[in-house]
């Protein structure tokens, strides 16, 4: 089995492919992700959920239980009274579990990253991200750009 | 006109610690700490039952606080400040007269370190509980924050 | 077989699907009947009072988009017209009437924000996809004028920003043609279902004088039957030239307060017809303006209607390039303090239609 042909095109053929790859093909075309909507980018986000982008055509269905999830869309201003709560969170989630950071505020603290004294400059600082998804809120289709380099990320991980 | 009525209701009841003149469409009394809760409760008799907001300026040497309370039924409006100390500073609470003012008096005690005696649960409201020091008053130092150069 | 009950702790936490944005209820319950209810906020508290203290007047107006983000351009009135009033600016008129048109327009998209996730708690799912299929519209017909979707920083001292199209004042005039029909719909498939009117009638009653002591603005406190409304008692901009009327409710529970939001739609739309008619020709900004505002020393406080409510600046100048102090008065923050008065006493199933139909934004309850 030295040479095996890995076909995309399953229609009336077989193929080969290892296992863990199979899996995690399987894994990035159904991200159920946590909806952790804080500020602006949260309406953005559900949005994306509704039906003009809509978003579930992706085999992305909001969940709103951590233990349900495989991965957070941190959508929204992160401060220190909430950080404990995200990293809490986050040990909630079983594994893989994966991060998208959407907006600015999320990416490295955004439009309040001088002069504020209470706004964690990044959610890096706090969880591990996988996708930053930058913007001011980011539009739908910049979203829809990041879950989709999400699944790119879990499949040829 | 209404607010020249009022005004001069203010001046002849109130003839010591308070000075009050009326702007384009606001009634503004500047009045002395130890008078300032007989002039509201005399005020919320008055019919001035709508209250809009409570608010404190650091103004380096002491903390100026600011009332606006609104009469719904002819439209005037009041606007109360006065002088507080900075240190060890505090006010009588009118909670009592008011509902509305528990949150508005927790959030000036969060954020510029105003007590208010009389207040039935006075804590801190928008920061976290273990937060030390006022961010807004004009001397608050804090490492974390990073300032944005001056480009003028 | 008697049943005994105890009474336990239980916490709606910040990340919840039926809160509105980050707040946290701790309710104390004697099986399912709320005893009594305590919100702790401040889990969006961004510093924003001190950050106007280190930028110019012009710098601060996106962070006040970013505090009630249902509807910002209103926020931008409101503190644009605080700084007018200290520094003496006028506004030609096409620029008051391009205000008053996309005033308008937000505030029907945010209503439509309001009712949506109120059907989506009382459990009907499809009105919150109506409701953003009609917003996905205004926010294309606004994304027209200034080039954003949600945050805008349209207006500017002395008028707005750029001037409108032909291209938006057609899509408008489109628009308005069948959103009217639209509203009769949701009225009848929402407000008047007998399944809404039994879960929010005499649910969340509020008593007028609780409303007005607790400074209750807005939807909130013409629901209990008290007709105060910016637009008229302060008649601010031009909203003296228009012909509409404002919807107050009898009896001040929540389903008064929803269908004060669906009838205050209809009232945009009249306005906004009117002022699509009546449009004048002329300049869109007040070219006097310096580019580095410095405002004489003192204070103004002003207000706009905001969809939440009273929503007011109050801006302290000392004379020099930035703001000495800038107080956000927040219609959400107030009405948000009526909650621990309003919980007890009703089941632990009606304290999410009592939060939607207060409709708060935790942008502007926390800054």
């Amino acid at each position: 089995m030295a040479e095996v042909e890995r076909d995309l095109d399953l229609k009336g053929r077989i193929s080969f492919w290892p296992l863990d790859e199979l899996i995690n093909w399987a894994r990035s075309r159904s991200i159920w992700p946590l909806s952790f909507g804080l500020a602006c980018c949260a309406i953005e986000m559900m949005a994306t959920y509704a039906s003009r982008y809509d978003i579930m055509r992706f085999g992305v269905v909001p969940r709103p239980s951590p233990r349900q999830c495989d991965c957070i869309i941190v959508a929204g201003t992160v401060t220190k009274k909430m950080a404990p709560l995200l990293k809490r969170l986050y040990e909630q989630m079983p594994d893989p579990k994966f991060v998208i950071a959407m907006g600015s505020c999320a990416c490295t603290g955004g439009i309040y990253h001088y002069d504020s004294y209470s706004v964690v400059k990044g959610v890096d600082k706090i969880i591990p991200v996988d996708v930053y998804v930058p913007g001011c809120p980011p539009r739908p289709e910049a979203l829809i750009e990041g879950i989709l380099s999400l699944r790119e990320k879990i499949w040829k991980r | 006109m209404e607010e020249v009525k009022l005004l001069g209701k203010i001046k002849k009841k109130f003839r010591k610690g308070v000075e009050a003149q009326a702007k384009e469409d606001i009634i503004e009394v500047k009045v002395e700490l130890p008078r300032l809760l007989e002039l509201l409760a005399w005020l919320k008799s008055k019919n001035f039952n709508y209250f809009s907001f409570l608010t404190a300026v650091d103004r380096k040497t002491h903390f100026e606080l600011f009332y606006h309370l609104v009469n719904i039924e002819s439209g005037e409006k009041v606007l109360v400040r006065t002088e507080v100390e900075r240190e060890d500073s505090t006010v009588p609470s009118v909670v009592s007269l008011w509902k509305g003012a528990d949150w508005q008096e927790r959030e000036t005690y969060d954020l510029f370190g105003v007590t208010f005696e009389g207040n039935p649960s006075l804590k801190r409201i928008l920061l976290p509980e273990d937060w030390e020091g006022f961010p807004l008053r004009k001397d608050y130092e804090d490492p974390d924050v990073v300032r944005r150069p001056e480009y003028f | 077989m008697s049943v005994e009950t105890r009474e336990f702790l239980l916490n709606m936490g910040p990340q919840h699907p039926s809160t509105h944005g980050v707040l946290r209820l701790i309710l104390k319950l004697d099986d399912e009947l709320v005893l009594e209810a305590e919100p702790v906020i401040g889990y969006l508290h961004r510093g924003v009072e001190k950050i106007a203290e280190n930028r110019t007047y012009k710098q601060f107006i996106p962070h006040t988009d970013r505090m009630d983000y249902l509807s910002s351009m209103l926020n931008n009135w409101g503190y644009i017209r605080a700084v007018e009033k200290l520094a003496g600016i006028e506004v030609p008129e096409r620029a008051e009437y391009i205000r008053v048109i996309v005033g308008e327009l937000n505030r029907i998209a945010s209503h439509l924000m309001s009712i949506g996730p109120t059907g989506l708690d009382a459990g009907a799912f499809t009105l919150f996809l109506y409701a953003f299929r009609e917003r996905e519209r205004i926010l294309t017909i606004l994304e027209k004028a200034c080039g954003a979707r949600m945050t805008y920083a349209y207006f500017r001292f002395g008028g707005v920003a750029q001037d409108l199209t032909s291209d938006f004042i057609n899509a408008c005039r489109e628009f308005l043609k069948d959103f009217p029909q639209r509203v009769n719909e949701y009225e009848e498939l929402f407000i008047e279902n007998p399944i809404f009117k039994k879960r929010a009638k005499g649910v969340g009653i509020l008593p007028k004088e609780l409303a007005l002591s607790c400074g209750a603005s807005g939807p909130v406190l013409r629901g209990s039957g008290v007709s105060r409304d910016l637009r008229k008692t302060e008649s601010y901009s031009v909203y003296s030239q228009f012909d509409f009327e404002i919807p107050v409710g009898e009896s001040g529970d929540s389903w008064d307060r929803t269908w004060v939001r669906l009838e205050e739609m209809r009232q945009s739309t009249k306005i906004i017809e009117q002022a699509l008619e009546n449009l004048p020709e002329g300049p869109c900004f007040n070219p006097d303006v310096p580019r580095l505002l410095m405002p004489p020393p003192g204070e103004a406080y002003a207000a706009v209607e905001s969809p939440r409510g009273e929503q007011g600046y109050f801006v302290v100048s000392d004379g020099s390039y930035k703001p000495y102090r800038v107080k956000v008065r927040s219609p959400a923050f107030s009405n948000l303090s009526l909650l621990p008065h309003l919980l007890p006493g009703h089941q632990l199933a009606d304290v999410p239609i009592i939060l939607g139909s207060l409709d708060p934004v935790f942008g502007e309850v926390d800054r």
